[in-house]
C-alpha cells in the first residue's frame, strides 16, 4: 500500500477546500504582482504623468489618475509589492526568533523557560501599538523600521504556541527512542521535535502576514511607514481630503487590492489550520 | 488565594522593570540626540549641550534607566517636551473625552458581540451561522482607515447626521460628537470578537456535560445559556479584559480621523513633535494597566469557575 506523507495529505485536503484554493490562487497572483514590481517588470513608471489630475476610471486608466495625474492602479501595484515585502519580512525576523526561543523554553524548561517566559510576557504587556509606534519613532521613518518593528511584536504569540507543542513532544516516546540511541539534546529538538511542529509556523505565517499587511496599511497613514513612495496606507491618507471633491477611486482601489489579499490570508489562515491539523476540525 | 495573589503581584516587578528596561534602550539608548530636532536646523552645538543638560540626557545611563523604573511606579513622567505641561496631568484632561469614547462602545459591543454569537452558536452550520462567519472575516479584511474614512464622508459629511469632528465637554453636548465614533468602534469590534467568542462557544458544546445536559431534557437555549456560556466565560473574560489597555490609548485612529482631544490624539501629537517624555509615558501606562488587569483576570477565573484551583 501506498502510503503519504502528512504533507502531501495535508495538501490535498487543502485544495478540496474550493475556498481554500482560490484563497492560495489570490495569495500566488499578489506574490507574482510584487516579485514583478520589485523588479521593475509592472508598474516601474507609477511616479510618471500619464494623463490630467483626478481623471476618474476609465478603459485608459483602470482605477483612474490621481492628484498629479499618476496612474492609480500602477500606484496600487506598487503598493502591493511594498505590502507584501512587509509581511515577508517581518516574518523573516519573527519566525526565527520564536521558533528558536520557544523550542529553548518548552525543551529544556528550568531556568531557560522562565527566562524566555519572562521575555515574551514583558514584550506583551506593552500594548501593540505602543510598541510599534515607540520603535518606528525611534528608528526614523520608513520600511525598515516597519520591518524591526513588525518583527520584534509579532514573534510572541509563535514563541508561545512552539513553547507549549515542543513541552508535550518532549516526553513522547519517539523522542526517547531518540535518545535512547544516543541523540543529544541539539539532535532531538532539531531534528525530530521541530520537524513535528513546523505546521503551526505555517498557520501562523499566513495569519502574520495579513497582521503585517494591516499594520503597514495604519503605520504608513499615521506617517511612518513608507517615504516618497505609494503604499495602500498612503493613498488611503491622500483619500482623506480627495473624499469630499468626490475623488473616491483611490480609496477604493487600495482598500479592494488589501480587502482581496488580507481575506485570502486569513481564508488560507483557517484552511491550513483544518487541512494540518485534523484534530481541530471544526471548531 | 492570597498567598496566590501575593505572588503573582511579586511576580509583577519582573515584568515591569524589563518593560521599563525596553522603553529605556529604545529612548534612552537607540534613539539619536532629540536636541538635534527640538532646536531646529540652526541649533549651535553650545545649545544643544544645554538643553541635554536641562532634560538629564547627560546623567549615567544607570541613573536614566532607575528615572524610567520610578516613573512607572510613581506615575511621575515628568513634563512634556512640547508643551511644557506635567504629564500626568495631560493624561487625565485626555483620560475623559478617550474613555466616553471608548468604554460605552467597548461595554456596547462586547455585549453585542456575545448575544450574537450564542445565537449563530444556537443555529450552528446553518445558514446564518455561514453568513455571520462569512461576514466576520470579511469585516475584519477591510482596513479600519476605510470604515473610519467612509462613514465620517457619508454619515457625517454628506447627510449631516453627526459632527464631522471636534468635541464638546459635559454629558447632553458631547453625544453627537461621539456617536458615529463609538459606532464605527462597535462595529470594527464586532467582527473579530464575534469570531472569538463563536468558537469559543462551540468548543464547549461538543463536551461530554453538554451531552448530559440534554439527555436530561433541558431545551437547547437553557444548555446554552446556563451551561455552556458558564463554562465558555474563562476564555471570553480573558479576551475582554486584556483589550482594556488598548482602551486608554483611545481609539487611536479614531480620534485622529474625529479631532477628538483624547490620549490617542496626545500620542499622536507627541508623536510628530519627537516628545519622547510623553510616548514613554503613554507606553508605560499602558503596559502597567495590562500587566495588572491580568492579574485581575486570574483573580476572576475563580469566580467563574470554582474548580480553578490556584497554586
Amino acid at each position: 500500500m501506498k502510503e503519504n506523507s502528512l504533507w502531501k495529505d495535508a495538501f490535498k485536503r487543502l485544495i478540496q477546500d474550493k475556498m481554500a484554493l482560490a484563497s492560495l490562487v489570490v495569495v500566488v497572483i499578489y506574490s507574482l504582482i510584487a516579485v514583478m514590481a520589485a523588479t521593475g517588470l509592472i508598474a516601474s513608471d507609477w511616479a510618471k504623468e500619464v494623463g490630467a489630475s483626478n481623471l476618474p476610471p476609465s478603459a485608459e486608466h483602470w482605477f483612474g489618475t490621481d492628484i498629479f495625474g499618476r496612474d492609480v492602479l500602477a500606484k496600487v501595484l506598487h503598493g502591493t509589492q511594498i505590502a507584501m515585502s512587509v509581511g515577508l519580512f517581518t516574518s523573516l525576523i519573527a519566525i526565527p526568533i520564536g521558533v528558536i526561543l520557544g523550542a529553548l523554553a518548552g525543551y529544556f524548561g528550568g531556568w531557560v523557560d522562565d527566562f524566555i517566559t519572562w521575555l515574551y510576557t514583558t514584550f506583551s504587556s506593552i500594548p501593540n501599538i505602543m510598541l510599534l509606534i515607540s520603535i518606528t519613532m525611534i528608528l526614523g521613518k520608513g520600511l525598515f523600521a516597519v520591518y524591526i518593528a513588525l518583527g520584534a511584536t509579532s514573534w510572541v504569540t509563535l514563541c508561545r504556541l512552539i513553547r507549549g507543542e515542543v513541552m508535550k513532544h518532549k516526553e513522547r516516546e519517539y523522542v526517547q527512542a531518540a535518545g535512547a540511541i544516543g541523540g543529544g539534546h541539539f539532535r532531538k529538538l532539531f531534528l525530530h521535535i521541530l520537524p513535528n511542529v513546523t505546521h503551526i509556523v505555517i498557520i501562523n505565517t499566513s495569519l502574520q502576514f495579513q497582521f503585517a499587511i494591516k499594520s503597514e496599511v495604519i503605520l504608513s497613514y499615521l506617517g511612518l511607514g513608507v517615504q516618497g513612495e505609494p503604499s495602500w496606507g498612503t493613498m488611503i491618507d491622500d483619500a482623506k481630503l480627495e473624499l469630499a471633491r468626490g475623488v473616491w477611486w483611490q480609496l477604493v482601489g487600495a482598500t479592494a487590492a488589501m480587502f482581496l489579499v488580507v481575506l485570502a490570508f486569513n481564508l488560507l489562515g483557517d484552511a491550513l489550520r483544518d487541512s494540518l491539523d485534523p484534530k481541530l476540525k471544526g471548531k | 488565594m492570597i498567598k496566590y495573589i501575593v505572588r503573582r503581584l511579586l511576580y509583577l516587578i519582573p515584568v515591569l522593570l524589563g518593560v521599563s528596561f525596553i522603553i529605556f534602550v529604545l529612548f534612552n539608548l537607540v534613539s539619536g540626540d532629540p536636541t538635534a530636532v527640538l532646536l531646529g536646523k540652526n541649533a549651535t552645538a553650545r545649545q544643544m549641550a544645554e538643553l541635554r543638560e536641562q532634560l538629564g540626557l547627560n546623567k549615567p545611563l544607570l541613573d536614566q534607566y532607575f528615572d524610567v523604573v520610578k516613573s512607572a511606579f510613581t506615575f511621575d513622567f515628568g513634563r512634556s517636551w512640547a508643551t511644557k505641561q506635567e504629564i500626568s496631568q495631560m493624561i487625565i484632561q485626555g483620560a475623559y473625552p478617550s474613555l466616553t469614547l471608548t468604554v460605552p462602545a467597548f461595554v456596547f459591543a462586547t455585549i453585542l458581540s456575545l448575544i450574537i454569537s450564542l445565537v449563530v452558536a444556537f443555529y450552528r452550520g446553518k445558514g446564518i451561522d455561514l453568513f455571520v462567519r462569512f461576514m466576520c472575516i470579511a469585516g475584519v479584511s477591510v482596513s479600519a482607515l476605510a470604515y473610519i474614512l467612509f462613514f465620517q464622508y457619508f454619515f457625517a459629511y454628506q447627510l449631516g447626521w453627526f459632527e464631522i469632528s471636534g468635541f464638546e465637554y459635559g454629558f447632553p453636548d458631547f453625544v453627537p460628537f461621539i456617536a458615529l465614533p463609538a459606532i464605527i468602534f462597535v462595529l470594527l469590534s464586532l467582527g473579530p470578537d464575534v469570531r472569538f467568542f463563536r468558537t469559543v462557544i462551540l468548543d464547549e458544546i461538543y463536551q461530554d456535560y453538554v451531552r448530559t445536559a440534554r439527555a436530561k431534557g433541558l431545551s437547547e437555549v437553557v444548555i446554552l445559556l446556563k451551561h455552556v456560556l458558564r463554562n465558555a466565560l474563562i476564555p471570553i473574560i480573558t479576551y475582554v479584559v486584556i483589550q482594556i489597555p488598548t482602551l486608554i490609548l483611545g481609539a487611536l485612529l479614531l480620534e485622529n480621523f474625529f479631532s477628538i482631544p483624547g490620549l490617542g490624539g496626545i500620542t499622536l501629537n507627541a508623536l510628530n513633535s519627537s516628545d519622547f517624555p510623553v510616548i514613554k509615558a503613554m507606553a508605560i501606562l499602558s503596559s502597567v494597566l495590562y500587566i495588572i488587569l491580568s492579574l485581575v483576570t486570574d483573580v476572576l477565573y475563580t469566580f467563574a469557575d470554582p474548580r480553578v484551583k490556584l497554586k
